[in-house]
């Protein structure tokens, strides 16, 4: 039955079902009236037409490759994460507490600082519903959602009160100190004298992530504890023979998975907004559930349908600022995208695998006959 | 305390639950049958977007309650192609749904009513109002049951009553009918409800049906309701979570689910009076952990420290037939 090309399933298949999901999003838009080809090149202008707009759309898909990555690890081991968002939230929190009260010399110091604080914060975030499934069997994908919820209620209660300077307005920390500016595209890219837009927010954090992606790619095909998580995520009675040890793979593929979501914040928290504000994830920890389909849950894949995302979410800002098309219709398509990639890979697969085995069996019969 | 003060939360307190009790309802047929659902969030929006943008164009809400029941149907359909038909991965096609109705309501409201998400308010035959039940008046003076009767049961809207009396029906049904008896058979066998002839396929769509409908009251409930006069974007803002912890705190059953709901619902009922609680505990309780307490509570359930919440046995598994 499986003998469909890999180029197939790696390429054709995500294509057709990322087909899928923009023909269903332009039927959209010109049901509420909008042209889809003009909201198209609104789109392409906007977050790919000048450094500015790919200053922004680099900035979106940096977060949206540590919560992709964070994602797709759990999915190889077969858990669904879906308390990115809040592992995320908690990250900031981490990163927020680092900047602030420890006085950092140097940017380069103060960001291994942020790193290791926000994915610390991050990864308490998430082992507490590891520990819950591989010792408890409760289930990850219940109580990360929880999990959500109670990061946000416990930023909102520390931001509303102890984070907050006295005397503020903002629901929101004060300000990071000077010395933990992260710099930014325009001045890197500066100094091998290429011009880019100054005012974007794409920042150091963007290399940080294309690292992960590389790392979390030779850990998960080169090193024994990827191989572990693999068997596992495939078949857990196989794995269980083996004598790879249950607990550990779900605790270490959680603990991986929190600690890139609690890394983003270095990429909003830090670069970005320079303080710990309210919502400062802004959804990008569901995002990385599209990515982690949408990428095949692959370090590659996941860094394109990142930059895509990243696309996507500044193509739709412009999209808001210059039609009256809401913002939030790239939270339709983000929908489509899951939908299509993720509930209905069955529906795109079996047809293309049918074909598949077509072409095979032909040349077989001619050359029995 | 006062005796009012106390009728005024739980009167309260009855009107946040019944949202949640509908929904969490809905996803007892759901996951009895063994298929999970965390779509609750995303029907009920559509359902209160569809209801609020139909009552407000017709100004009749039972056709909007109809409406809001079909945008529902439509998102528990997609659920039921997708993990039914096409075997697919139920949390997934519940995560898009929701998202899905996050986007969908927003463009649709802007596009009809262009009021930035939010549908016009609604007004007289708009929405439901309270329904006196009989003798209310005439017992309002009655000491003690009088009040009670008046304030707290007496009083609310058509749908809070058909979710209350949701709850009898559901634990008949389950319990005593060959439907409901065969619903939860293939919750937890499918295998074996499939070798007696019943269709398994068809068992599941009905139960995410009836899922449709009750998140569509719920919705409903929440958009054409008084107090409520209308549709603003994200107005679930997690209850359909709260539903579902509602749902593993009630251990998947009827009678437990009205009780974890009405838990819940006192939570919400007491996190916008602060003043009153600080007036009987004699301490200030944050209205942030309020607001975690239900989710806290699930997940100190889930873990079992507390009695142990055990899911049907073949949820989230599609059946594949043997051949």
């Amino acid at each position: 039955m499986n003998k469909m090309p890999k180029w197939a399933d790696v390429v054709l298949i995500p294509l057709i079902s990322l087909i899928l999901a923009a023909f269903f999003s332009a039927l959209v838009i010109w049901a509420i009236g909008e042209d889809p080809i003009n909201a198209l090149q609104v789109m392409i202008k906007g977050a790919a037409g000048s450094t500015y707009a790919w200053g922004y759309t680099l900035y979106y898909a940096t977060n949206f490759i540590f919560t992709g990555l964070a994602v797709s690890i759990a999915f190889h081991a077969r858990l669904f994460n879906i308390g990115g968002e809040g592992q995320a939230m908690l990250g900031g929190l981490g990163v927020a507490i680092v900047c602030l009260y420890i006085p950092w010399p140097h940017w380069t110091l103060a960001l291994i600082g942020a790193s290791i604080g926000g994915a610390l914060f991050g990864v308490a975030w998430a082992v507490i519903p590891a520990f819950l499934q591989a010792k408890r069997g409760s289930h990850i994908v219940i109580t990360t959602i929880m999990f959500n919820f109670i990061a946000a209620a416990l930023l909102n209660f520390l931001l509303i009160g102890m984070l907050k300077p006295p005397g503020a307005m903002d629901v929101a920390t004060a300000k990071f100190p000077e010395a933990t500016h992260l710099p930014n595209i325009h001045e890197i890219l500066g100094l091998v004298g290429i011009p880019f837009s100054k005012a974007t927010p794409a920042n150091i954090s963007l290399f940080i992530g294309i690292a992960a992606c590389v790392a979390l790619w030779a850990l998960i095909w080169q090193t024994r504890l990827g191989y572990e998580i693999r068997s596992f995520g495939r078949s857990e009675p196989a794995a269980k023979y083996a004598g790879i040890n249950r607990t550990r793979i779900i605790m270490l593929a959680m603990v991986i998975s929190g600690g890139l979501a609690g890394m983003m914040a270095i990429n909003n928290v830090m670069g970005e907004a320079e303080r710990l504000v309210l919502n400062a994830v802004e959804g990008a920890g569901f995002i990385g559930i599209a990515v982690a389909l949408m990428g095949r849950s692959h370090p590659f894949g996941v860094f394109l349908a990142a930059i895509l995302f990243g696309f996507l979410y500044q193509g739709g800002a412009e999209l808001a600022f210059s039609t009256s098309i809401p913002r939030e219709m790239i939270v339709v398509i983000q929908s489509l995208v899951i939908l299509f990639t993720g509930a209905f890979d069955n529906m795109v697969r079996a047809p293309i695998e049918r074909l598949f085995m077509r072409l095979q069996k032909s040349p077989n019969v001619a050359s029995v006959e | 305390m006062e005796l009012i003060t106390i009728l005024d939360i739980l009167d309260s307190t009855v009107r946040s639950a019944t949202p949640l009790l509908l929904a969490c309802l809905a996803g007892l047929y759901s996951e009895r049958a063994g298929i999970f659902d965390i779509g609750l969030e995303g029907k009920m929006l559509a359902a209160a977007f569809g209801a609020a943008a139909v009552a407000a164009i017709t100004g009749d809400v039972w056709i909007g309650l109809c409406a809001g029941i079909a945008a529902s149907l439509i998102l528990s359909a997609i659920h039921g192609l997708a993990s039914i038909t096409f075997r697919g991965n139920q949390l997934i096609s519940g995560v898009a749904i929701n998202f899905f109705a996050a986007g969908m309501t927003v463009v649709i409201a802007q596009s009809l009513f262009g009021q930035g998400g939010r549908t016009p308010q609604l007004s007289g035959d708009g929405r439901f109002g309270p329904i006196t039940l009989p003798f209310a008046e005439t017992l309002r003076d009655v000491p003690i049951i009088g009040p009670i009767y008046y304030e707290l049961i007496s009083g609310h809207t058509i749908l809070v009553y058909i979710a209350m009396l949701c709850v009898p029906f559901t634990w008949w049904l389950l319990s005593s009918t060959r439907f409901g008896l065969r619903l939860r058979a293939v919750g937890e066998n499918p295998a074996a409800v499939d070798t007696a002839g019943v269709s398994v396929v068809g068992l599941r769509f009905a139960a995410v049906a009836i899922c449709g409908v009750l998140c569509g009251i719920a919705g409903a409930q929440l958009a054409t309701a008084e107090p409520a006069a209308g549709f603003v974007k994200e107005m679930t803002a997690g209850r359909g979570f709260i539903a579902l912890a509602a749902l593993i705190f009630a251990k998947w059953r009827p009678w437990y689910a009205l009780l974890s709901c009405l838990l819940f619902g006192l939570l919400q009922a007491i996190a916008i009076r602060p003043d009153q609680i600080e007036a009987v505990f004699g301490f200030q309780v944050q209205a942030q952990f309020l607001d975690a307490l239900p989710y806290i509570l699930t997940v100190i359930i889930l873990a079992g420290f507390v009695g142990k919440a055990i899911p049907p046995r073949a949820g989230g598994e599609p059946y594949v037939k043997e051949r």
